[in-house]
This record gives C-alpha cells, sequence and structure tokens, in this order.
C-alpha cells in the first residue's frame, strides 16, 4: 500500500543541518496497522507529515497505492491527500464549527453535495459513537470525544490510509484504550490501512501489526510487533519492550525468589504469541502429580496472542516434575529451568 | 428647563450634526473593514510560514501600513485634499472626510486584523491543509471565521478610534458633531452646545461598544 524508499529530510537551521528523516525505507501493507515509535526528536513526526507531504521530502520517494506522491503537482496533491485521512495530537478541530460541521467540512472541500453531505456525517457520528452530540461545539467536548470526532472528520472522504499523529498522547489511560479500540474497529471494519506514530510502547503492543523503531531519523528496527517484543536488538528497543513488560530480571530480583523457594524447581516460561496454550497451568496441575506456584511475572496481549515471562515454581516426585518440563517444552511456551540470576 | 440651562441649543442642529457623524463613522468603518482585511490578511499571508511567504511583498505591505499609520491625522486630510478633490469633486462636507478617514483607518486595523490571524491555531491550517483544502477554502473557511470574533473586537476598537477621527475632520469642515462643537460651540463661545455635542459622541461611542461586544461574544465558541 505505501512503499517508501530513500526517504530524507534536511532542515537548515542557522548553526546546521539537521536530518530529521534520514535514508529512511518502509514498506506498509494494505490493511495494517503499522506504528511507528521513538523518543521525541527521533524525526517520527516529521516522517508522518512526509507522508502527506505536509513537509516535502530532501530525496526519496513515496508510493501510495501505485501514485509517487513526491513528484505530484499542487492540485493532484491536494486530491491526493483526500485519499489520506489525518488524526492529530491536539485533534486540531475548528471550534467555530459544530461537531457534524467538523466532520462536513473535509466533504464540502471534496465538493460532496449537501444532501449527501449530511448523509455521510450521520453515519460517521455513528460510526465514532458520538450519537446525539452533533450539535455540539468542541468545547463542549471531553478529550476523548474530541478525538473521536477527528477519526470521523479523517474518515469522511473514505480515505485508503490513514495517519495518526500521537493521536492519544493527550489522553488520559482510559480514553487512550477506548480510542485505540475504535482504530482497531475501523481498522477491521474498513479494511483501512494505519500508520500511527507514538512514544508508548502500549499503544503498539495493543493494536499493531508492524512496528518500526526510529533514532535519530533511522529506522533501527522493524518487523512484526511480537518479534521484536520477543528479541529486541538494540538498545532503544529494549527500554520500549521494558516500558510495557518491566524487565523481569532486575523487578523483584531472581535471588529473592530462589532464596525463599528452596525446594522443587524454580522454572522460567515465556509465552510468545500462543493462545492455545494459555490454559497451561491448569493443564500442568491436571495431567501431573506436580503443585504449581506462581511467583512472578507478566503476561500481556497482543494483536497476535499473550506475550510475557512468568517465573513457577513445581514442587513435588522428581520423575514427575521433569516430565511436566517436558510436556511444557513440547508446546510453544519456551520454558528455562532454574535460570541464572 | 432645557431652555434655561442649554439656551443655545438647537435640536434640529444636533440631529443634523448626528446623522453626519453617524453617516461618516458607519461607511468609513464598512470601508476600513473591508481594505484592513485585504491589507491584514496580506500582511499574514505573506509574512514568515504564511501561505504565500514573500519577503519583498510582505516588506511592502508592512511599509505601506506603517507610513500611513505614520501620519498625524489632522494632516493626513491635508494631504489627502488633492485625492479628495480629484474623486468627489469637494473638500468639504461629510463625504469629503471619508477617503481620509478609511486610509487613516484601514492600517491600524491591517495590524489588529493580522494579530487575529496570528492567533489562529496552526494546526487547524494544517488539517485543513492535510485534508486537500485550496489555500482560498483555507483563508474563508479556517483563517476568517476562527478569528471572527477577535475581528469583530478589532473593528469595534478601530471605529471608536473613527468617531474621534470624525471630530477632527470637522476642523476642515466636514460637518458632524465635532464640526458642530467647534465651530458653533467653542468658536462662539457656547459651552453649552460643546457640552451636549460631548455627551452625544460618548453616547455614540458607548452603543458602538455594546453592539461590538455582543458580537463578538455570541460568535466565539470557545
Amino acid at each position: 500500500m505505501i512503499t517508501i524508499k530513500g526517504l530524507s529530510k534536511i532542515f537548515h537551521t542557522k548553526d546546521q543541518d539537521v536530518r530529521a528523516v534520514d535514508d529512511l525505507s518502509l514498506n506498509i501493507n494494505k490493511g495494517e496497522i503499522y506504528g511507528v515509535i521513538g523518543y521525541s526528536g527521533a524525526g517520527k513526526s516529521t516522517f508522518i507529515r512526509l507522508l502527506n507531504r505536509l513537509e516535502d521530502p530532501t530525496e526519496g520517494s513515496i508510493l501510495v497505492d501505485e501514485q509517487e506522491l513526491t513528484s505530484l503537482s499542487k492540485g493532484k496533491l491536494r486530491l491526493a491527500r483526500q485519499e489520506i485521512g489525518m488524526i492529530f495530537q491536539h485533534f486540531n478541530l475548528l471550534w467555530s464549527r459544530t461537531v457534524h460541521d467538523n466532520i462536513a467540512f473535509p466533504l464540502e472541500i471534496a465538493g460532496v453535495s449537501k444532501a449527501e453531505r449530511q448523509k455521510r456525517v450521520d453515519e460517521l457520528i455513528e460510526l465514532v459513537g458520538l450519537k446525539g452530540r452533533g450539535g455540539s461545539y468542541p468545547s463542549q467536548l471531553s478529550g476523548g470525544q474530541k478525538q473521536r470526532v477527528g477519526i470521523a472528520r479523517a474518515l469522511a472522504n473514505n480515505p485508503k490510509v490513514l495517519l495518526c499523529d500521537e493521536a492519544t498522547s493527550a489522553l488520559d489511560p482510559e480514553t487512550t484504550d477506548s480510542i485505540l479500540d475504535l482504530l482497531v474497529d475501523i481498522n477491521e471494519k474498513l479494511g483501512l490501512t494505519i500508520v500511527l506514530i507514538t512514544h508508548e510502547m502500549h499503544v503498539i503492543r495493543k493494536i499493531c501489526h508492524q512496528v518500526a523503531v526510529m533514532e535519530e531519523g533511522k529506522v533501527v528496527e522493524k518487523g512484526e510487533v511480537l518479534d521484536v517484543f520477543l528479541h529486541p536488538k538494540k538498545p532503544v528497543t529494549k527500554k520500549f519492550v521494558d516500558q510495557v513488560m518491566g524487565d523481569p530480571e532486575k523487578e523483584t530480583s531472581l535471588q529473592l525468589i530462589k532464596d525463599n523457594y528452596q525446594s522443587g524447581e524454580i522454572i522460567r516460561l515465556h509465552f510468545v504469541g500462543e493462545s492455545t496454550n494459555q490454559a497451561l497451568i491448569s493443564d500442568l496441575s491436571r495431567k501431573f502429580e506436580v503443585d504449581v506456584n506462581i511467583l512472578h511475572g507478566k503476561i500481556t496481549q497482543t494483536q497476535k496472542g499473550a506475550y510475557g515471562t512468568m517465573f513457577v515454581q513445581f514442587d513435588g516426585d522428581r520423575t514427575e516434575v521433569q516430565r511436566a518440563i517436558e510436556y511444557i517444552e513440547s508446546t510453544s511456551v519456551e520454558v528455562e529451568v532454574n535460570p541464572h540470576v | 428647563m432645557f431652555n434655561q440651562w442649554f439656551p443655545n441649543v438647537r435640536m434640529e442642529d444636533m440631529i443634523t450634526a448626528t446623522n453626519e457623524t453617524l453617516y461618516m463613522t458607519l461607511v468609513s468603518v464598512a470601508g476600513t473593514f473591508v481594505l484592513g482585511l485585504l491589507l491584514g490578511l496580506l500582511l499574514y499571508l505573506t509574512g514568515p510560514g504564511g501561505l504565500w511567504a514573500n519577503k519583498t511583498l510582505n516588506w511592502i505591505t508592512a511599509s505601506v501600513v506603517n507610513i500611513f499609520r505614520a501620519i498625524p491625522f489632522i494632516i493626513l486630510i491635508l494631504l489627502l485634499f488633492p485625492f479628495t478633490d480629484f474623486l468627489l469633486g469637494t473638500i468639504r462636507g461629510p463625504q469629503a472626510a471619508l477617503p481620509a478617514l478609511i486610509i487613516g483607518g484601514a492600517p491600524f486595523y491591517a495590524r489588529l486584523v493580522e494579530i487575529a490571524l496570528k492567533e489562529v491555531d496552526k494546526g487547524v491550517v494544517e488539517a485543513a491543509k492535510s485534508m486537500g483544502a485550496k489555500y482560498s477554502t483555507i483563508i474563508f473557511k479556517v483563517l476568517l471565521p476562527e478569528s471572527m470574533p477577535a475581528l469583530i473586537s478589532g473593528i469595534t476598537v478601530t471605529a471608536i478610534a473613527l468617531i474621534g477621527y470624525t471630530a477632527v475632520a470637522g476642523a476642515i469642515g466636514s460637518g458632524g458633531l465635532g464640526d458642530f462643537a467647534y465651530f458653533y460651540g467653542f468658536q462662539r463661545s457656547n459651552f453649552d452646545v460643546v457640552f451636549i455635542c460631548t455627551i452625544l459622541i460618548i453616547l455614540i461611542v458607548f452603543i458602538f461598544q455594546f453592539i461590538g461586544d455582543a458580537i463578538s461574544r455570541k460568535l466565539d465558541k470557545r
């Protein structure tokens, strides 16, 4: 859907040239939710603004649905932009217009007739769950509701791509989750390709299929969200993963667990996105004569299933414990006996 | 009672003078609004980071605005005599004051327009761009509506300045309350006339301010 090749953006300032985006190449498939994560200053904001040419790239090419964006004339670019919706951190609604008229604005730009606008706006208000609020002004809405208006507005012209510029960064955690749910819902219902940038790994974990990690204008790591969670290669990626998972080895140190639980075996289980083995613990206690004692851990859900690490203690007859471990090894859950500190 | 306190005040003269002041004010406010809006938009759009960012054009516009704002109004009227004469065929009466009023008021209002437009959230303009809006759409459907309360407060402030200017224009015989207060009041030592003219001007100022505030408040949905 989107093919980006050798994309660079250089800002010339008085003292120096800043390479905000540096020789960046990415492939984003149709219907995918693609997350770009990075700390502030990593260039992710510039990157997403290049995708609809709010910033003009210094070099490189951007292909959206077979159309080369970088070479478009102003008039053609305006038409292309109608097929790329965008939502913003601070919503950027027109305060002088009602919810209804805000959502109608892109339709006015696209030259849709009044009757059709009316119909489409009503559909969109329904879709984002704001029924009955059409006549309100943005100042009368909460942050979450404002972002819903932003989403409805971005979807008005049936875009192929939705760009989300830190869309949940100004919202509280609960509202963030409801907006993310809405985005997933839209992604599944409309098959819309979504590109989002964020500094919160939580957002990536919750809704993205693919993730790219940006640092100093470059993509330093990319891939399926689960793979990146599982085997983060770069230090910056590890930091982001720890943001969501905590660092189990550092937390409540392993040594403490070993000191407190001397009998049996300490076992580390690593869940890697399989939904079939989620009943593993009850399975074990049913099939084998072992006591399973949960000591420490965190499991979280991604779009591709559960992911996380758990420390358990197996107590009981040695051969029975051994059989239980062999059983786990036959599943997709990774297991490590007596892990090192 | 009234005749005893204000022996020299004749009602029909007062009404004529008030009408002339209102006429000069209303027409010059309308003219100033249009011309000031154009100049203000030009200042904003050609300014740094504007939609038509253009250093030369911005410098020229800013210079014109600054020069006309720098000239004291009484001198501006005198300087514009040839222009007014060419345009209207006379340099006396309420109509003859209009070119000077508008040319004096518009640059002042243009700066207020520029400030009002600068207050419009850049993000909203960016959002409109991301939807594929043309510049004209951005100007008429984003910039102007979003800055409307400030544009209205600005024209209210300008209108009150213009009411003051109409009185100054009286010095060259434009008619109106200022003219009347000076020639029939002050020069003939009829201070009751000066007093009543002052009261009437204050009243007009209050009414303009009240209407301006009411409209601005009604439009502001923030």
